[in-house]
């Protein structure tokens, strides 16, 4: 997934059709608005950006699983299996992003990249109520992608790279 | 060791660059569904869909309901055959659910009593509730003449009330988002090129090279059209300039960021003016054809020079100058944005119209990128009697000031509900149907002199708002999602027709405004004005007429029609603008006939004393108004309002973040509650900011009761516009309260 921040207005959009899409309960999300401010009046700058699950490639939170609930989908996308999950948390300390939350239900919780959409050849809900159209997602193995096209035209970055967990969403500058 | 995280995270996660490692998606569409998904993973159901447009905010955005087997509303996605939308709801409109599952929900109707001699409501029925109506407005109509009720109105609802209100004899409507929001710039507009820029605007945002936003937050406004055109138009290199004393969400997107000196817009505009006059950089071939007054502009103008409104804005030369020749750069695919909420300082017609000479000068009115013509699809009205003529009207309550308005001006519709002897014009009752006066109106004292002295007092209203309050009788009406309401025609680039039907039946004993209207109509003896018994077949009759019919919109949502008329000049044609004589007023001889400067003049303002700060309000892009504050699908995102300090300022008083201060205002009056520092540098040192629509004190809301502060009861210096009645609420200046003042929040 690619985020551009220069068109980002931080409306959270995606939070709230995450929520609604995903049956999020209330208080928690899979989801949240960044705001970065930067500089001292008037010279001051701003990066709006949607945070989630990075989908890490070499993810932390599925190498501490004790059952396996935490595992690696076709594909490459992070899920939790709720039936497997003990609650114990052990991912919740893992993530650098601080990406999942406990499921009042008594499982981790978190962004599945809407996994159940992406099968239908839709996008995630986030990506497809943006209204500024900021988010893209794609698969990053085809070389022809809309999403490799824009990685490779574009600047951009990652969040905490110095933690080493190859994260897979690029925040467009 | 389990977190529960703050909703929106406001952090500062390292900022570093990295190199793309691989990809890892490797998902294949449509891939075997046999695969066994995770737990709690479903794929997507079939659920019914119902085509609605939202009501969460004016912009009216089509979508579509999603109601599961068992009759829940899941959620409501755009309709992507909407231009207004694309199919991307903002939000409010992803959380419109809220306003249907809202616990707090007006559900019976209520009639004021006296028990023991205090004041209360009872539950009482339909039937008794609208009889009760209807006698009293028979009393009114026989004791003063139909015209004394009058109807104050905001969103869809407001036309089946002035239907009832027309029929019965009265053509006093008036509607907040006149006199205290976009009436300004409607009159600036109107005077200059002879319309306005209705409401969605004609800004052809998407196409333009540059965009100037003077105090505009789009992004923060979440006007969903043009939120997204402006996106499109980052993508597409378009230069945006955003004069604001706060660094907007807009402004942080913009190649040029003025951070003008609160109050002095006009010296700015009129620098620019010169700047494109005097470097002889503006639209030549379009002034010469399509304007007049010229002359007149450039004398006036002669020494308003940067260097002059470098010493009123605080924004140097350097910055005016270049900004003024990227517009000239772009023009004509040049936008001086008009602005939306625009009564500000008492002289925004004026500003307005200085903003219009602008678009008149680079040549943007009817050119691509610029200002578009607008085409709407006409649908024919449902027979009914003609209305009878009113003996008086708003324009009476007038009094030969405010000459320009074109629309009822609530401030004078209030007044002429004050008794006073001699008065010729008095209004008696009024219903109030989808606005909230209490935070919309800045007039507070008069405002509430006028509602006691009413014999009427009628709100209809989905939630408790703090208006219910006041009424003699509150009647529950159901939301968008649970009613059919007339059929939503857009004039916009492309004519649009868009249907609203229910989703689920009403909760509670709620019921559809339409339905209100014509039970008070027929308890009028009006019964000839509503000959249908369901709003369904007006709609099908009305889409009959143009070759639709209920059932095909039913299945569509939103019918798109071709253009008949251009969308821009078309090169060489003779286009007349719809002013008197056909031509653009640069210099508008119809404000002087009437005693106003025929040119926007830049008068100074009242600045803030010492210790006081100017108060600017403003939006956040997941709330509407004061509507929003208890729908608990939006509340999580902002709970409460805050108010913006910067650092400097915030030192000075020792002000620390998420503090929580009261705000006192130049008159002493000091806030109800207690609002949440938030120190930034987003905002200059002279002013803060805080977001409208909280400090909600009416107890019935739960959730929002008591959160933030409510920025109309700080607003009791008002500037009214002598051209057309707008109150100017930006003239007020708060100072901090660290310790809980005496006074207790009223409820």
């Amino acid at each position: 997934m690619a985020i551009d921040t220069r068109k980002c207005v931080g409306c959270s959009d995606c939070v709230v059709a995450c929520q609604t899409e995903n049956n999020v309960p209330v208080g928690f999300c899979r989801d949240w608005v960044v705001e970065v401010v930067d500089g001292t009046y008037p010279n001051v700058s701003i990066e709006l950006r949607s945070e989630r699950c990075n989908h890490c490639d070499n993810s932390p939170c599925v190498r501490c699983c004790p059952t396996g609930a935490s595992h690696f989908e076709d594909g490459g996308i992070v899920l939790v299996e709720h039936n497997k999950c003990i609650g114990c948390g052990a991912c919740i300390e893992a993530c650098p992003y601080d990406a999942r939350y406990s499921h009042p239900d008594g499982y981790v919780d978190k962004c599945t990249f809407c996994i159940h959409r992406v099968r239908e050849g839709k996008n995630p809900a986030c990506v497809s109520v943006c209204p500024t159209r900021c988010m893209h997602f794609g698969d990053l193995d085809d070389p022809n992608s809309e999403i490799v096209n824009i990685l490779k035209n574009r600047k951009f970055k990652s969040l905490a790279p110095e933690a080493g967990t190859k994260p897979q969403i690029f925040y467009l500058v | 060791m389990h977190t529960r995280r703050n909703f929106i995270k406001i952090s500062s996660i390292g900022i570093g660059a990295t190199a793309i490692t691989g990809g890892v998606v490797k998902w294949a569409v449509g891939s075997s569904s046999s695969q066994k998904l995770s737990g709690g993973i479903k794929s997507s159901p079939i659920w019914k869909k119902f085509p609605t447009y939202c009501e969460v905010c004016f912009w009216k955005c089509a979508g579509w309901d999603y109601v599961t087997e068992d009759g829940q509303i899941q959620k409501i996605i755009g309709n992507n055959d909407d231009p207004q939308c694309n199919g991307r709801l903002c939000p409010r409109g992803t959380g419109g659910v809220g306003m249907f599952s809202d616990p707090d929900r007006l559900k019976t109707p209520l009639i004021r009593v006296s028990k023991n001699g205090e004041q209360t409501y009872r539950e009482a029925s339909w039937d008794e509730a609208l009889d009760f109506i209807a006698k009293k407005m028979k009393e009114i109509a026989e004791k003063h003449g139909p015209e004394s009720m009058a109807l104050f109105n905001h969103g869809s609802s407001g036309k089946y009330f002035t239907h009832l209100l027309n029929a019965y004899g009265s053509n006093n409507v008036a509607a907040p988002s006149f006199a205290q929001c976009r009436g300004p710039r409607d009159t600036g507009f109107d005077l200059t090129f002879g319309e306005s820029v209705s409401s969605p605007e004609v800004t052809d945002i998407r196409d333009t090279r540059c965009l100037v936003l003077i105090g505009s937050h789009i992004g923060e406004n979440m006007h969903n059209g043009q939120v997204q055109e402006m996106s499109e138009a980052i993508d597409k290199g378009a230069v945006i300039i955003t004069v604001d004393p706060r660094l907007s969400t807009a402004a942080s997107k913009s190649k040029y960021w003025m951070p003008i000196k609160p109050s002095t817009d006009i010296a700015l505009l009129l620098a620019w003016i010169h700047v494109l006059i005097y470097d002889d950089i503006y639209n030549k071939e379009y002034v010469a054809k399509y304007a007049e007054g010229f002359n007149e502009l450039k004398e006036h103008v002669k020494d308003y020079t940067p260097e002059w409104a470098y010493g009123i804005t605080t924004l140097k030369p350097e910055l005016i100058r270049n900004t003024a020749r990227e517009m000239a750069n772009a023009a004509p695919s040049v936008i001086i944005h008009p602005g939306r909420h625009t009564s500000w300082y008492g002289d925004d017609v004026q500003r307005s119209r200085a903003m219009a000479i602008l678009n008149g000068l680079l040549g943007s009115w009817g050119n691509r990128g610029g200002i578009f013509f607008k085409e709407g699809f006409k649908i024919p009205e449902f027979p009914h009697p003609e209305y009878p003529k009113p003996a008086w009207s708003w324009q009476d309550t007038l009094n030969g000031r405010y000459q320009f308005a074109k629309e009822a001006v609530t401030n004078t519709i209030i007044e002429a509900s004050i008794p006073e002897e001699g008065k010729e014009h008095i209004i008696k009752g009024w219903i109030v149907s989808g606005t909230n006066l209490v935070v919309s109106i800045p007039l507070k004292e008069q405002l509430m002199k006028a509602m006691q002295s009413l014999d009427l007092l009628v709100v209809v209203d989905t939630m408790p708002m703090e208006i219910t309050g006041f009424a003699d009788v509150v009647l529950p009406e159901c939301t968008y999602l649970e009613r059919y309401d007339d059929l939503r025609a857009t004039a916009h680039r492309e004519p649009t027709l868009a249907l609203r039907m229910p989703a689920v039946e009403p909760l509670y004993e709620t019921k559809p405004a339409w339905w209100i209207s014509k039970q008070i109509g027929e308890r009028l003896g009006l019964g000839a004005f509503y000959n249908y018994t369901d709003l369904k077949e007006v709609l099908d009759w009305q889409l009959k007429q143009v070759g639709l019919s209920l059932t095909e919109m039913e299945r569509i949502g939103v019918k798109k029609f071709a253009r008949k008329t251009p969308v821009y000049i078309e090169p060489g044609s003779d286009h007349q603008f719809k002013t008197a004589s056909g031509k653009i007023q640069l210099c508008a001889h119809e404000l002087e006939a009437a005693g106003f400067d025929p040119m926007p003049k830049y008068t100074a303002h009242a600045q803030p004393e010492d210790g006081f700060y100017r108060l600017i309000y403003g939006r956040a892009p997941m709330h509407t108004f004061s509507r929003t504050a208890n729908n608990r699908n939006l509340v999580a995102l902002m709970p409460e309002n805050a108010v913006w300090v910067n650092p400097q300022v915030a030192e000075l008083w020792g002000l620390k973040k998420d503090q929580y201060v009261w705000l006192k205002n130049q008159d002493g009056v000091i806030s109800n509650f207690s609002v949440k520092v938030r120190v930034t540098e987003r905002i200059r040192w002279d002013s803060v900011y805080i977001v409208h629509g909280f400090g909600h004190h009416h107890k019935p809301l739960t959730y929002a009761f008591g959160r933030g502060v409510n920025d109309t009861e700080l607003i009791t210096s008002i500037k009214i516009d002598p051209i057309m009645g707008g109150t100017g609420m930006r003239g007020n200046f708060v100072t901090f309260i660290k310790d809980k003042p005496k006074q207790e929040a009223k409820s």
